[in-house]
């Protein structure tokens, strides 16, 4: 048992917060953000170089081979960072759904790509409906010869403005909130009958509503009807992401939080005196820790195929929402005025926690989910014989 | 990062297992139910603590000189973990937890010879004498006076809070042996005989209806120089070191997890206009509210243990675990309560369950109310937070 990060983990580490440190201040971060898809393609370059790319995907296409551990740890120092660029979109979604699904001639031509940096993409499965079901879809797809037809809408479709590949997700049969009758679909971006109308999310990051007018796919992705089973692994391990992006901006904000409490003075005294910041700081320190603690869990447990995974899955995102929202909320209220400016960092990590929460459902849903799972009734031998 | 157990590990979580199904048979386990509060917690009790030390795990986290074992923190992790699925109490913790530490570590070869084996065999009972009238949180305020005479100490003054003093044969006390320096200097460390001429003790009725908590009064009590635990003016010291010791199970997550599962299954059976308590979707997600909050503190104590077996300084998580494990027992007793209903607000008395009507409402009261008590003990929850506010977070 042990909870030390490899001598690869620890540089691959060192090396995103020294590329924060020395590249990535709040002003420049934000002119980043403000650039055409909200984010810089001469870091997203340096990423390449750096090897970040390649970490969650296998050796025979290039990749690190890294597991849960290793995307957390990127993760973490990005969220630490303010890092704006689409490292879940390109990398987690798209990349991820592409290895686990796509053909090994397609994993090996687009694969390469994003680890050299040439490819960006998303993943297309939210409807205007959904809210939090990924399965809830109306978007069909039609066979038509040998090919698939689209159409139908997206929404929220996180890099959806800068992506050249999308992976869709549509329904081939079934009923509108099946789980079932759900297939994959890679659609170029530039696809006749596809048009894209792109917004910011609050944290900064581009997004776009995708509507689908008869468009051809270029490949099916995985069994058709099938995605589900496709999809929830690699929505799971964009969860653990979240998470450790979210704990990296937790542990910065509290950092600055507890910087103003010992330097801000009120009645001659710094404000950090008063017994009453004291305790509430002590609480959004358990309230980091608490998440950090279930990351490692959930991180761990899908690291080793454990049964606890998906138990430890859900009770961690519920945290993250429940924690991010205390210590986001705690931090502009203990900055005062400050607080409500862009002159300081706070917001900005305060947005990025929000949409922490709401990324592949929030708190409130996510509880949901904990509860029947660890509600169900066990399934004792006896209660099998009888029924 | 790794949380797989060894091949090592994995055999001694099976012997550990097999250990506590034989112990915890089926005549114990009966007289153990619901021991916490019960009068009769002596008897059973020590029983159950003979068959451990029996095994040699009376006291597991003693060194192996004095009776202990050699385990590594993921020994005892699964010591306690497999502990808590087999609903086996901790020992009582008084002796074998906390002065024997001290004793070990700074007592005196005759007092580790006289007072260890006796301990790990259940002979004697300890109470601890910590507390008095006038300090509470502010613990090193106290005043029970110790002034030399020859070869004894005069102890004059009270403790109270005294857990259990109705039971010891034994009181581990912090008394004022100076008054001239700072309030933690002066203050030394005696082991006082619970019959020695002068001590009384006084019960105090207590909001759960079970009596463990008492006052003691020392009225020209002689104790022997010979019982005083290293240098006099040095008790504070030694006091405060033993708090580490308290460390490896003081969040009682083992416990929490057992009586999480025990309420989950009380809540199922209990139906409210034809549907089950667990249904209800307010009550579940009051259920899942602290089982998530119990299993991040699962893993913070990992990593505090974790730290501990690199041999590094326990992280500045450490801090938390009493504070949240004592909210999560809080959070359990009063979900128990609710699922009683109406009989979380009847008295049991001397009725048997048949004619009282219910089986577990006499004991979530108890247990309720006697809880109360955690938040306040052991450096109340604002003293954590002080504490924490101040160590940890330089505030």
């Amino acid at each position: 048992m042990n909870f030390n990060l490899s001598e690869e983990q620890t540089m691959i580490q060192d090396s995103i917060a020294r590329f924060v440190a020395e590249g990535y201040e709040l002003d420049k971060r934000n002119t980043i953000v403000a650039s055409e898809h909200g984010f810089s393609a001469d870091n997203w370059q340096q990423f390449a170089e750096l090897g970040w790319l390649s970490i969650p995907f296998a050796e025979e296409y290039g990749g690190f081979g890294g597991g849960p551990v290793d995307t957390m740890v990127v993760m973490q120092e990005f969220g630490r960072g303010l890092v704006a660029e689409p490292f879940l979109p390109t990398v987690l979604l798209f990349g991820g759904l592409l290895q686990a699904g796509a053909s090994e001639e397609l994993k090996s031509v687009l694969i390469p790509q994003i680890i050299a940096g040439e490819l960006q993409g998303a993943f297309a499965y939210l409807e205007r409906q959904s809210r939090y079901e990924i399965t809830d879809m109306k978007t069909r797809a039609r066979q038509d010869g040998v090919s698939w037809v689209l159409s139908g809408e997206k929404t929220v479709v996180l890099n959806g403005g800068a992506a050249q590949k999308l992976i869709v997700a549509a329904r081939t049969s079934g009923e509108q909130a099946d789980q079932s009758g759900i297939t994959l679909f890679l659609v170029d971006a530039y696809a006749d009958g596809l048009e894209s109308t792109t917004y910011r999310m609050t944290d900064g990051r581009e997004a776009a509503n995708i509507t689908l007018d008869n468009v051809t796919a270029q490949a099916v992705l995985g069994g058709t009807g099938k995605a589900y089973a496709l999809m929830a692994p690699v929505v799971d391990n964009a969860i653990l992401a979240i998470a450790a992006d979210a704990l990296g901006a937790m542990e910065s904000l509290n950092a600055q939080t507890l910087e103003y409490l010992k330097t801000r003075k009120q009645f001659g005294v710094p404000i950090g005196s008063f017994q009453a910041l004291q305790h509430r700081m002590v609480d959004l320190f358990a309230a980091c820790e608490n998440t950090k603690s279930l990351l490692y869990r959930a991180v761990l447990a899908a690291d080793v195929g454990d049964e606890d995974a998906q138990r430890s899955l859900l009770a961690l995102k519920v945290m993250v929402g429940r924690a991010g929202r205390k210590i986001g909320g705690e931090a502009i209220q203990m900055h005062g005025g400050m607080g409500m400016t862009e002159e300081m960092a706070v917001g900005f990590y305060v947005k990025r926690l929000m949409i922490a929460n709401t990324l592949f459902g929030d708190a409130d849903y996510q509880q949901q989910k904990f509860a029947a799972l660890v509600n169900a009734p066990v399934e004792t031998p006896a209660a099998v014989a009888a029924a | 990062m790794d949380i797989r157990f060894t091949d090592e590990e994995l055999a001694f979580q099976v012997e550990v297992q097999q250990f506590f199904a034989s112990v915890m048979d089926d005549d114990l386990k009966a007289k153990l139910h619901g021991v916490e509060a019960s009068p009769d917690l002596k008897g059973a009790m020590i029983e159950y603590q003979r068959r451990l030390n029996a095994k040699g795990w009376m006291a597991p986290g003693w060194p192996v000189e004095y009776g202990g074992q050699d385990w590594s923190v993921t020994q005892h992790f699964i010591f306690n973990a497999e502990r808590g699925k087999a609903a086996a109490p901790a020992p009582i913790p008084f002796g074998v937890t906390m002065v024997a530490p001290v004793i070990y570590t700074y007592g005196s070869e005759e007092q580790k010879a006289r007072f260890l084996p006796r301990i790990l065999n259940s002979d004697d009972w300890w109470c601890q004498g910590y507390s008095e009238p006038g300090a509470g949180s502010d613990l090193a305020s106290l005043q029970c006076k110790a002034e030399r005479d020859g070869d004894d100490y005069v102890v004059n003054g009270s403790k109270i809070w005294t857990s259990f003093a109705q039971a010891s044969d034994w009181i581990f006390c912090l008394v004022r042996t100076d008054n001239s320096g700072r309030k933690q200097q002066g203050i030394s460390f005696l082991l006082i005989d619970m019959t020695t001429p002068g001590v009384t003790v006084r019960p105090i009725e207590t909001i759960d209806g079970i009596h463990h908590l008492n006052e003691v009064f020392f009225e020209d009590a002689r104790v022997p120089v010979a019982n005083r635990i290293g240098e006099e003016g040095k008790g504070w010291t030694y006091a405060k070191s033993l708090l580490v010791h308290e460390r490896l199970s003081i969040a009682e997550v083992a416990e929490s997890k057992r009586n999480l599962d025990d309420l989950r299954e009380l809540a199922r059976a209990e139906v409210n206009g034809g549907v089950s308590l667990l249904d209800d979707p307010a009550f579940s997600r009051r259920i899942a509210d602290v089982e998530v909050d119990l299993m991040a503190l699962e893993f913070t104590e990992l990593r505090v243990l974790a730290a501990a077996a690199d041999g590094g300084m326990p992280g500045p998580e450490s801090s938390l675990l009493k504070l949240q494990g004592t909210d999560i027992q809080q959070a359990l007793q009063e979900l128990r309560m609710d699922v009683a209903g109406y009989y979380s607000g009847a008295l049991q008395g001397d009725l048997s369950v048949d004619q009282f009507g219910h089986d577990f409402a006499d004991l979530a009261q108890k247990l309720y109310f006697r809880g109360r008590a955690s938040t306040i003990y052991g450096g109340s929850s604002e003293v954590q937070k002080n504490i924490t506010a101040k160590f940890v977070l330089g505030l």
